[in-house]
């Protein structure tokens, strides 16, 4: 009792920086911010990770015969780079910035679970420690591809089990933070903070953090049967032993294509934010962009083997997943729509998150639409497993993705660290980023129907050119990524500082009513409902 | 501004580069920087299937000139820096809404009702005439002409197996096909409607040839079933590869058709038949190393 008066009394006066110092802050860190940092420094971590076993894939490729790696290596490489771009680097970043952000979003001083929070960051650099142990194992990495598929996956080495029991952690780590998520946006939002007066960041956010609950135990299920079948002689998805190896596909997608809504959902809602305030206008249709979300969300459940037509599915199967997929465009293209019509008679200014989210359109667009091609059975017999099907989730994931997560760190950077970066070095990165992810990617799309499978480690002379071309893309995307680390590093150590609450003139939302750096604990006390109205779009 | 002026000269730079190099590709024999598109084929479903491909392209491409277009359009002009104010009032319409929902439903069924057509014809796998067990294995194809008494494996060529040797110190330009060449193709007659069932013996690899319009998954345990039709006048070697991942050597394990005239075929299939039966006859070369007759030519048109 003495300690929690002695606790109440301190915080009568000062506790905007009341933590632990050092070390423990981290290990031991209950702030939504900082572990929303934590979460951010390890995806950016893993992004430059995954990242170079990409510059090892794009240099093998650079030219056709084998030049540098064995191919079991190679397709280490695949696997791994998939793995850790989807599990270590976008996940973590979405949970990140979800950390940072969600709080502020809805008038909340902090995460509803903090110790839970703790524990869902902590889980991941010992998941990926294991993970990226496997390359230094007999037998190597995992090479089956991120997919899993048995029987392959079944002759893997001793990296096997490390990536099941990897996999198990990361499926762990995201499922604790969907629930914090989920908890903190339906508990915790301040009075007044309606669910249809919620950010569109948070919006997405709730719905894909309902995705991650419902898919990640699907993912462990499937894993943990490849592991029995492994081990203890089960055979789940051997034939020999009356198992069915395409069950796993099944399974597998019905977690995978969820996923990809995973990945991509909170970057509509980050569009979703920038788009209005560099228009300077309200987001348009705002009740028609929630239920679009949700109707992604919905048919993201109905249209997984889409990723499997070549497997030999019955022609009523094939029929349902066609249009079950091609259906996914209307909502989608609603969204589309809604950000056009949100510049239309708008007032554009083109910082670097405007700029990032006006790449995400396009280039997000561009995927959607080889999506739509790849929705079409018999076309897809020729798309499926070449690098058509590469270029198109590129296009949906980096300049997707990846873009709309640098746009937001570039949009909320100034609120957070209470300074503003290098504007010129920023678009210096948005340009060479936006140049050379298509010369990276687009003559990918060549390559696939020219007939390149995909996942092969050298290649028939006449794909040379434009794998060349590719290559070198891909290194200059590397390569201008290094600037993204050097900028927030330089905006946090000598930024200019900003003035008062809102460095964008049109920006609205909780958030902004916040002063910049955002005081430790966000909201101490709930904003008015004055103040939540004249943030919601209506 | 400098950065939307940009952004206005990018988008019309990148369509010009595509239109020129479509053209280019029309022109030229396809080769390096020429090929970029779907290959047409020699059946006709690989046909319908092209015809499919460039139809949602073009639809593609059109959605894509009247959104892009909107969008270019905003950033050109309503730009502050111009003196652009906000319409702070257009947050919603309910005509346009309805319009921009119903519109893509209409033209996605347009799309759909062909392409399920082709899907119920690629289905039909009645009325064939000769039946081919094809089993991927790692790293090599087996073929079976069931009933016919002829079955041989089917693995990359020689010379292209030693230059892809890390360190080979071959230059792969200088391998003919290289990647693309098999020791023994597969033969089959042109005009007829081949049936393959297509399994796997260790694990999951797919029958690819792009020239057919036929890419089907060889799981074990498991009996898939495709077919195609070569245009009786077009004869000549068709290549592919294996297109799901099956471990090292996934990249390694190409697919080659010698397709011939029907007589000659069943010429090759009587002698092939008869050499396998000698050869498995005790005293024999054991069948598995038993060359059919078919020379690998390299030199034969479509290749």
């Amino acid at each position: 009792m003495a300690e929690h008066h002695a606790h109440a009394v301190h915080a009568d006066h000062d506790d905007h920086d009341h933590k632990p110092q050092g070390w423990r802050r981290w290990v031991f860190a209950t702030n939504h911010k900082d572990i929303g940092t934590m979460y951010l420094v390890f995806a950016c971590t893993m992004f430059f990770i995954g990242g170079a076993m990409a510059m090892v894939i794009r240099l093998e490729l650079f030219k056709p015969g084998m030049q540098f790696v064995d191919p079991q290596l190679f397709n280490s490489m695949t696997t791994m780079h998939a793995l850790i771009m989807i599990f270590g680097a976008v996940m973590p970043a979405w949970t990140g910035l979800a950390n940072w952000m969600v709080p502020m979003q809805v008038g909340a001083p902090d995460m509803a679970l903090p110790r839970l929070n703790n524990f869902s960051f902590w889980i991941l650099p010992f998941a990926f420690t294991l993970l990226l142990g496997t390359l230094f194992v007999p037998g190597g990495a995992p090479a089956g591809g991120w997919t899993m598929y048995p029987p392959l996956m079944l002759q893997n080495g001793a990296c096997f089990p490390m990536v099941i029991f990897a996999i198990h952690m990361m499926g762990a780590s995201s499922i604790l933070g969907a629930i914090n998520v989920v908890v903190t946006i339906l508990n915790m939002r301040a009075p007044g903070m309606t669910l249809l007066r919620m950010p569109l960041f948070v919006w997405t956010w709730l719905i894909t953090a309902y995705l991650l609950i419902a898919v990640m135990p699907v993912l462990a299920g499937a894993v943990t049967m490849l592991l029995t079948d492994h081990f203890f002689g089960t055979t789940f998805f051997t034939a020999a032993g009356g198992g069915d190896p395409v069950m796993f596909q099944h399974i597998f997608w019905f977690f995978g294509h969820p996923e990809v809504y995973i990945l991509i959902l909170p970057a509509f809602g980050i569009v979703s934010e920038i788009i209005p305030t560099f228009s300077r206008k309200p987001l348009f249709g705002y009740e028609a962009m929630v239920y679009a979300t949700a109707s992604i969300a919905f048919l993201s459940f109905i249209v997984w083997a889409h990723h499997m037509f070549t497997v030999g599915m019955p022609l009523a199967a094939q029929l349902f997943f066609m249009l079950s997929t091609m259906l996914i465009a209307i909502p989608t293209g609603v969204k589309v729509f809604n950000w056009t019509a949100t510049m239309w008679k708008g007032s554009l200014s083109f910082e670097p998150p405007m700029l990032f989210a006006l790449a995400f359109l396009f280039l997000f667009s561009l995927g959607g639409f080889s999506g739509l091609m790849l929705a079409i059975v018999p076309a897809d017999y020729q798309y499926q497993d070449t690098y058509f099907v590469v270029a198109h989730f590129h296009y949906v994931l980096v300049p997707g993705a990846i873009f709309a997560i640098m746009g937001g760190v570039y949009y909320w950077l100034p609120k957070w660290v209470g300074r503003m970066y290098d504007m010129r070095l920023a678009k210096w990165h948005f340009w060479l980023s936006a140049i050379f992810v298509n010369v990276l990617f687009f003559p990918q799309h060549f390559l696939g129907l020219a007939g390149m499978p995909r996942r092969i480690p050298d290649y028939a002379v006449q794909f040379t050119d434009w794998n060349m071309v590719s290559s070198i893309g891909g290194f200059g995307f590397g390569l201008s990524q290094l600037l993204f680390p050097y900028l927030i590093w330089k905006c946090v150590r000598s930024g200019v500082p900003v003035l008062g609450n809102k460095p964008w003139e049109g920006a609205h939302g909780l958030e902004w009513e916040l002063p910049s750096p955002a005081p430790y604990h966000s909201w101490q006390t709930p904003p008015s409902e004055a103040v939540i109205a004249k943030g919601a779009f209506h | 501004m400098i950065r939307s002026n940009r952004a206005r000269h990018l988008f019309p730079a990148v369509t010009l580069a595509l239109a020129l190099a479509t053209q280019a590709h029309a022109a030229s024999h396809p080769s390096g920087w020429g090929l970029l598109n779907m290959t047409q084929g020699v059946t006709e479903i690989s046909r319908r299937i092209y015809d499919l491909h460039m139809l949602i392209f073009w639809v593609c491409v059109a959605i894509a000139a009247v959104v892009f277009g909107a969008m270019i359009w905003s950033i050109i002009n309503y730009r502050k820096s111009q003196g652009a104010v906000a319409d702070t009032t257009l947050v919603h319409n309910t005509r346009v809404e309805i319009i921009w929902t119903a519109v893509p439903v209409v033209i996605l069924i347009a799309m759909a009702v062909p392409a399920a057509r082709t899907l119920v014809d690629i289905e039909d796998t009645t009325k064939t005439e000769l039946t081919i067990k094809i089993t991927g294995f790692q790293w090599g194809w087996n073929y079976d002409y069931l009933d016919q008494g002829v079955a041989f494996f089917s693995r990359l060529d020689r010379r292209s197996d030693e230059a892809r040797e890390l360190g080979s110190g071959i230059d792969p330009n200088t391998v003919e096909h290289y990647l693309l060449n098999v020791d023994h193709p597969l033969v089959v007659p042109v005009g007829t409607k081949v049936r393959l069932l297509i399994t796997g013996a260790d694990v999951i690899h797919a029958w690819w040839v792009p020239a057919f319009g036929v890419k089907k998954d060889a799981i074990p345990g498991f009996v898939n079933e495709a077919w195609f039709n070569i245009d009786a006048d077009k004869p000549g070697l068709y290549r592919g590869q294996c297109a799901e991942l099956c471990g090292r050597d996934h990249g390694f394990m190409p697919i080659v058709v010698d397709a011939r005239p029907r007589e000659e075929f069943q010429k090759w299939l009587k002698s092939t038949a008869a050499e396998q039966k000698q050869a498995a006859a005790p005293g024999g070369t054991p069948p598995s190393a038993a060359a059919p007759s078919a020379p690998v030519a390299s030199n034969a048109p479509n290749s």
